[in-house]
């Protein structure tokens, strides 16, 4: 294949210098710790629960998008209503806004005094300062993955195929379960898997929502940050690998699910 | 299974897709549905499945009132142009698909699902590719695999959205002579849309010529190709030429000829248009009702003769086409003389806002053998 050596070569060393080497330093300093080292860090329990609602609150928050991103794309291509370009542009938003703004607006709208908060305060619903406001916020940054990776998608699944399945005697529900999700299952996942890694990732508008109680709405990336400025490099280290490692273990099963369905046809 | 269409009609925002549309399809006939892009071909036969709702008029399945019918309640088996496989499935779980989406209590068990897809893909020729997803298969194999998809939920009628439109000239043609084959036999009710009308005379038992969104003429291929009844249909069968002519107490007499043909009875005076097919033409020597011109271009295609012929009266030219079996045959060249005279031909009257013509050139009339005249 003419070109292969030069693009692979430009390739890895592109890949290398942006993502490759920092993350390699970022295990080799917390390998300073030793495995023992590494593993008192991890099994502390503050740290556990952070790394359990970062992974939780993302997964949560990407399987929510998954539903209703799902429907709003669908939405968005099958349907014409006023409105629709000033709503396609809102989706993008989370895209654009700076976290952190995301994050104040969250919090003064869903805090018990809020808006929306009030109101939920007295059905007994607590969003903010909870772990519930954690996967709120991850929920809204992540919504533009799953709409965007969709729609094309959506846009290219014939209609006749649907109208072929409904000749056959296949019913609206079957049609849905058997036809179209199948076909846009690849890219859903694609999608919710960016959802799913920017959550974790997630730091700005989360720590706002969150209220940040150690042990109950805290979340990995902050106690990085807390790390850092207890200047214990180590132990925030230790804390950023275990995020990577399980990070990248998660993404790559993914792709591979992926790679799988591709050779099965479609 | 015998199907009546009466005064349907289907209107997209301002525009009629069909206005009124009567219809009687006999069990077992292979009808083809042709007409130009817009002439609402698409939408009867979608109107038939269901798939488009219509505005009003009524649909029977036999003695089924099948308007109160469900896409899915109809039972119709519909192939689409583009194929519609479903490419996450297998060539068997597509066509088994109609037959695995009955309810429960309908459903046959798993290995009899197995052994009619299995007949059915030997009855499309497709054996031992059940295993193949769609898209490795080439196009006129994934026609076949719509085909049998559709012949497996065992159709009412077999309807088919210009089924080898998407495909290949060499692979339509076989395609063509095989779903005439299949439709010998099994029999099943068969609509097809096309808009090409060697496909529909090659397949068709019976063709309906649409055009903006009514029925233009129905016939069998003989009657509509003979006897088009209208210029819509004459032009949308061929490439026909059309003389100025003018009917006469004699007869009819085309523009610039000495004598008259015959003239179909009742036809009033006056000018006409006369239709006449490239084939339709024979060159003569002398003959009072011929009409010279003079050879413009002159091409053989094997065993025919392409001319085109600048008409002395009018200079219009016409293209004819005359048999060329011998190669001792006399060639024309261009500007030869020549003089033509049309063997079959329809009239008809104002069939169009007339183009500007030419004033005709009045000769003195002679008596003419009679010619076969079609139509009005």
């Amino acid at each position: 294949m003419p070109g292969f050596s030069l693009t692979l070569g430009f390739s890895l060393t592109y890949l290398s210098l942006l993502v490759l080497i920092p993350l390699a330093g970022l295990l080799l300093r917390s390998a300073g710790l030793g495995l023992t080292g590494f593993w008192h860090v991890l099994s502390a329990p503050r740290v556990l629960a952070a790394l359990r609602l970062s992974f939780g609150g993302a997964l949560a928050a990407a399987a929510i998008n998954a539903v209703f991103g799902s429907l709003v794309a669908w939405s968005f291509v099958r349907y014409r209503f006023p409105g629709k370009q000033l709503l396609q542009a809102m989706v993008d938003l989370p895209f654009a806004l700076p976290t952190a703004v995301a994050g104040i607006a969250l919090t003064a709208i869903y805090a018990p005094n809020g808006w929306l908060g009030a109101p939920l305060a007295k059905l007994g619903i607590q969003l903010a300062y909870h772990p519930a406001g954690v996967v709120l916020a991850m929920t809204f940054i992540g919504l533009p993955f799953v709409v965007r990776t969709l729609e094309p998608v959506l846009e290219e699944a014939e209609k006749q195929l649907e109208e072929a399945a409904a000749t056959l005697g296949a019913t609206r529900w079957r049609t849905v379960t058997r036809i179209i999700l199948p076909a846009i299952l690849p890219a859903l996942l694609t999608g919710v898997a960016l959802a799913f890694a920017r959550g974790v990732g997630e730091y700005g508008s989360v720590i706002f929502i969150a209220g940040n109680i150690p042990n109950v709405s805290e979340i990995a990336p902050l106690l990085i940050m807390i790390r850092l400025e207890e200047f214990d490099y180590a132990g925030a280290t230790a804390v950023a690998s275990a995020m990577l490692i399980i990070s990248f273990t998660l993404l790559l099963a993914i792709n591979l699910l992926q790679a799988w369905r591709r050779r099965r046809g479609t | 299974m015998q199907i009546t269409i009466r005064g349907v009609t289907k209107q997209f925002g301002n525009f009629a897709a069909l206005r009124g549309i009567d219809l009687n399809i006999a069990s077992g006939e292979l009808l083809a549905l042709l007409g130009p892009s817009g002439s609402g071909k698409t939408t009867l036969l979608r109107a038939i499945a269901g798939l488009e709702p219509i505005d009003g008029g009524s649909i029977r399945f036999g003695d089924t009132d099948a308007t109160r019918l469900s896409v899915q309640e109809r039972r119709v088996g519909f192939v689409f142009q583009h194929y519609a496989l479903f490419r996450h499935m297998t060539v068997l779980d597509n066509i088994s698909f109609g037959l695995r989406m009955r309810p429960r209590a309908q459903r046959p068990a798993a290995a009899e699902i197995r052994r009619r897809s299995l007949e059915l893909l030997n009855l499309v020729q497709l054996n031992g590719l059940e295993g193949r997803y769609p898209n490795q298969l080439s196009g006129g194999q994934r026609q076949r695999v719509a085909l049998a998809r559709a012949l497996a939920i065992e159709p009412r009628v077999l309807l088919l959205d210009e089924p080898f439109g998407a495909l290949d000239a060499k692979v339509r043609k076989d395609l063509r002579r095989w779903l005439r084959q299949l439709h010998r036999d099994t029999g099943y009710t068969t609509v097809f849309v096309t808009h090409d009308q060697e496909e529909a005379l090659e397949l068709a038992d019976r063709i309906v010529v649409m055009n903006r969104g009514s029925i233009e003429q129905v016939g069998s291929t003989d009657q509509v190709y003979d006897a088009p009844r209208s210029p819509f249909v004459f032009d949308f069968l061929g490439s026909p030429n059309v003389l100025p002519g003018e009917v006469r107490d004699d007869g009819v007499y085309l523009l610039g000829a000495a004598a008259p043909f015959e003239a179909p009875n009742g036809l009033a005076p006056g000018p006409v248009d006369v239709y006449a097919r490239p084939s339709d033409f024979r060159v003569v020597e002398d003959d009072p009702a011929a009409i010279a011109g003079r050879v413009l271009e002159a091409q053989r295609t094997g065993t025919l003769v392409r001319l085109t012929v600048l008409l002395a009266a009018n200079g219009q030219s016409v293209e004819i086409e005359i048999p060329h079996p011998d190669p001792e045959m006399r060639v024309w060249l261009p500007s030869d003389r020549i003089r033509l005279r049309p063997a079959h031909f329809s009239l008809y009257r104002e069939s169009r806002p007339a183009p500007a013509r030419i004033v005709e050139d009045r000769s003195a009339a002679h008596s003419a053998p009679g010619s076969r005249v079609r139509g009005q």
